[in-house]
């Protein structure tokens, strides 16, 4: 096959600095990948012989039969969240910003989403009959419970992961087709002409996928909602102290934004630096989406203390004896690293401009946020099993190497998943940059000079 | 079946004990059984001497435990006598409660099990089927008394030579993976209600016990049908001094407990 030399069209400097990724690999490029995967092996090895010894491997005992497994799947739903949500908010709000965010955070919903839904199979007893909750037309004629949370879990999951997917490929098949047409090998050539789906650029094309993205976003938004709702339920549903509440829905939805709003901006802080995107995502950038994330941080630390507060005035006594272990017992160092993290230490750093401008705090914050975040998910899940009905049956809990292990795995895997994402798309949206050029620049027009585009 | 509705609710209130609430069979969508199973346990009688625990032991196939499992949390006893003290040293009193599946009228186990695991029976008992759970362990956090319990181990690890003799071929030997609890022996049930069946009769009181109620030395537990007024077990529970577990959460247990000096 000969290749005919790239075609150049519109701002050639953009196309080249935003594919270079996709044609040049570094050796850090080969070293990250070396250590994802040896972390994601390692940690699928550990599954596999998980399935095979049984599930006295982990810590797991009655009657703490949710444990770091379920914390996990509740943190990567959570930190899902922010991708689509926020690009289908700024998307539908015009927010001219979102440009050079938008595809990191969408591309991050689908693998975060991928690694989450995982958990659910690695904590089955008997994970080679997780069909029996599909509901199909099936042999055994049995339908899945429909009045369980988790059967709702299966569904809500798998529609988001399709969403999300979706919706981060839609608008991705412009700028494939700009890496057909910069592609140098064969191989690539091929590949890309294949992800591009013939996309050629008429205005009929272009038409037809603002509409396709305006409606997907719009049907997103719900969906993403719902889904942390739903994995909210699978707590609030059951007869469990401090799990039966309310107040769940909103306060892990929110949780969730907050989560995935801090790896947006790990991401994005991580990316700018290692692709050298200066020039694309800026301090201004930064500061939106921290702005973003205080907003979530104070509607966070408002439900939490909604939630914490009425337990802690109700005094019922099953309730009181697991608030009284995180207060004071076991949890307590966990739930002080909590609030510190996502609370007392997030709020006011984000109030001030030079940190919500400041790569590097911003770095060190937003982590810091996410460990808050997963000790949020493990003292929702633990606390409450270890001291639940009767005191004659109270235990401890405290996780096993197969759990560490099973807890490195999804972290290895996005991050795998992620660069290897590198590879295959641009990760700033080409098209919506120069779009983004095009709007802004001014035309003189007799003595006028004007926008050359005027939205909407 | 109304009749015998009746003459329940009126065993249980016919008496003087206004202090009584509530049904004690209460009705439920399905029922069309003459059965009703359920049971009483008096624990003014109860010694704590842990004979029903071994019966069931013995009788349910349950898998042993050492030490060691039994230490972390992994042992199976889908009966247990829960002792609690009271008092200081000399004046100490000890409390026995023994503790098995209440099955629940309105189980919270039961909805949450997204293969239908476990499901109520006409017979007011909460079924358990093996066959059908892959274990998501979602039906012990949702129960209040921590009487549901997780397969961890083989059940080849579980029953070496020669307990593997002892086994009663009546019980499915459980697999890994797959919860499990108290069925209030229902291969007795079984086997009783397809004779009588066969005699074209109903099961009378008494033809059929639990283990448990038919190894305690202490006539604690009573085991029987409390649709028929006039069984043992609705006799029993016709008492002032009955009471059910963790009654506030509304979950209809039909194991009725009695405590509270002399009957």
């Amino acid at each position: 096959m000969k290749l005919h030399p790239p075609l150049v069209h519109g701002d050639d400097k953009i196309n080249r600095d935003i594919l270079r990724p996709l044609f040049e690999t570094s050796w850090r490029w080969w070293a990250l990948f070396g250590l994802c995967l040896t972390g994601f092996g390692a940690g699928f090895v550990t599954w596999m012989w998980m399935l095979g010894a049984g599930m006295w491997v982990t810590g797991l005992h009655r009657p703490v039969m949710w444990g770091v497994f379920i914390a996990n799947f509740v943190f990567w739903v959570g930190l899902s969240h922010s991708g689509t949500l926020i690009s289908a908010i700024l998307r539908l709000a015009k927010a001219d910003w979102r440009r050079p965010i938008t595809r990191a955070a969408e591309a991050m919903t689908v693998f975060t989403v991928l690694m989450a839904a995982q958990f659910p199979l690695i904590h089955l007893g008997r994970t080679w009959f997780f069909y029996y909750i599909i509901p199909y037309v099936n042999q055994r004629e049995m339908w899945g419970n429909f009045r369980s949370p988790l059967a709702w879990d299966l569904m809500a999951i798998l529609t988001y992961l399709s969403g999300s997917l979706i919706y981060l490929y839609l608008p991705t098949v412009p700028d494939f087709a700009i890496a057909r047409d910069y592609a140098t090998t064969p191989v690539r050539k091929k590949l890309f002409t294949m992800l591009a789906l013939g996309w050629r650029g008429t205005r009929k094309e272009w038409h037809r996928m603002n509409l396709a993205i305006l409606m997907l976003a719009v049907l997103v938004l719900p969906v993403a909602v719902s889904v942390h709702t739903i994995v909210s339920w699978d707590f609030a549903m059951a007869l469990a102290p401090q799990w039966h509440t309310t107040i769940f829905g909103p306060y892990f939805v929110l949780g969730a934004i907050y989560s995935g709003m801090a790896l947006v901006v790990t991401l994005t802080v991580l990316i700018r630096w290692a692709f050298k995107w200066e020039d694309y995502i800026t301090p201004f950038h930064l500061d939106k989406l921290s702005k973003i994330m205080l907003v979530a941080a104070i509607l966070w630390t408002y439900l939490w203390c909604g939630d914490y507060l009425i337990t802690w005035y109700g005094r019922l006594p099953e309730e009181k004896v697991i608030l009284d272990i995180k207060n004071g017992g076991a949890y307590f160092w966990h739930q002080l690293t909590m609030m510190l993290a996502n609370t007392i230490v997030a709020i006011p750093m984000l109030a001030f401009k030079k940190v919500r401008t400041s790569p590097w705090a911003l770095l060190f914050l937003t982590v810091f946020i996410n460990v808050g975040m997963w000790l949020e998910r493990y003292l929702i899940a633990v606390p409450t099993l270890v001291q639940k009905g009767p005191a004659y049956t109270w235990t401890t809990y405290s996780p096993t190497w197969v759990e560490l292990m099973m807890s490195i795995y999804p972290f290895a895997g996005f991050v795998m998943l992620y660069v290897l994402f590198v590879k295959m798309a641009p990760f700033i949206s080409i098209w919506e940059i120069r779009e983004d050029r095009v709007a802004e620049a001014y035309k003189t027009m007799g003595q006028a000079k004007l926008r050359a585009i005027v939205a909407e | 079946m109304a009749d015998l509705m009746t003459a329940t609710h009126e065993a249980a209130h016919g008496a003087d004990h206004g202090a009584v609430q509530g049904a004690m069979a209460a009705p439920y969508a399905g029922a069309g059984s003459p059965y009703r199973w359920g049971m009483s346990v008096d624990l003014d009688r109860c010694t704590g001497c842990g004979a029903c625990v071994v019966a069931c032991h013995a009788e349910n196939n349950l898998p042993i435990a050492g030490p060691i499992d039994t230490d972390e949390g992994r042992s199976v006893d889908w009966m247990r006598v829960e002792r609690y003290w009271e008092g200081h040293y000399p004046e100490v009193t000890a409390h026995f409660v023994p503790v098995m599946c209440q099955h629940c009228t309105n189980a919270p186990c039961e909805p949450v099990c997204p293969v239908f695991a476990t499901y109520h029976t006409p017979e007011g008992l909460n079924g358990m089927v093996y066959n059908r759970c892959i274990g998501t362990q979602y039906c012990q956090n949702n129960d209040p008394y921590n009487v549901r319990f997780f397969n961890w181990f083989e059940a080849a690890l579980n029953f070496v030579e020669p307990l593997a003799n002892q086994l009663n071929p009546d019980v499915t030997v459980r697999s890994r993976g797959v919860m499990e609890k108290c069925t209030f022996c229902v291969h007795r049930i079984r086997e009783a209600a397809a004779d009588a069946k066969a005699e074209e009769r109903l099961l009378e009181d008494g033809e059929i016990t639990t283990a448990c109620a038919q190894s305690c030395s202490a006539n604690v537990i009573t085991f029987g049908n409390l649709l028929d007024p006039h069984s043992k077990v609705s006799t029993a529970i016709a008492s002032a001094r009955r009471f059910r577990l963790l009654e506030a959460l509304g979950t209809e247990p039909v194991v009725y407990y009695l405590k509270g000096g002399q009957a």
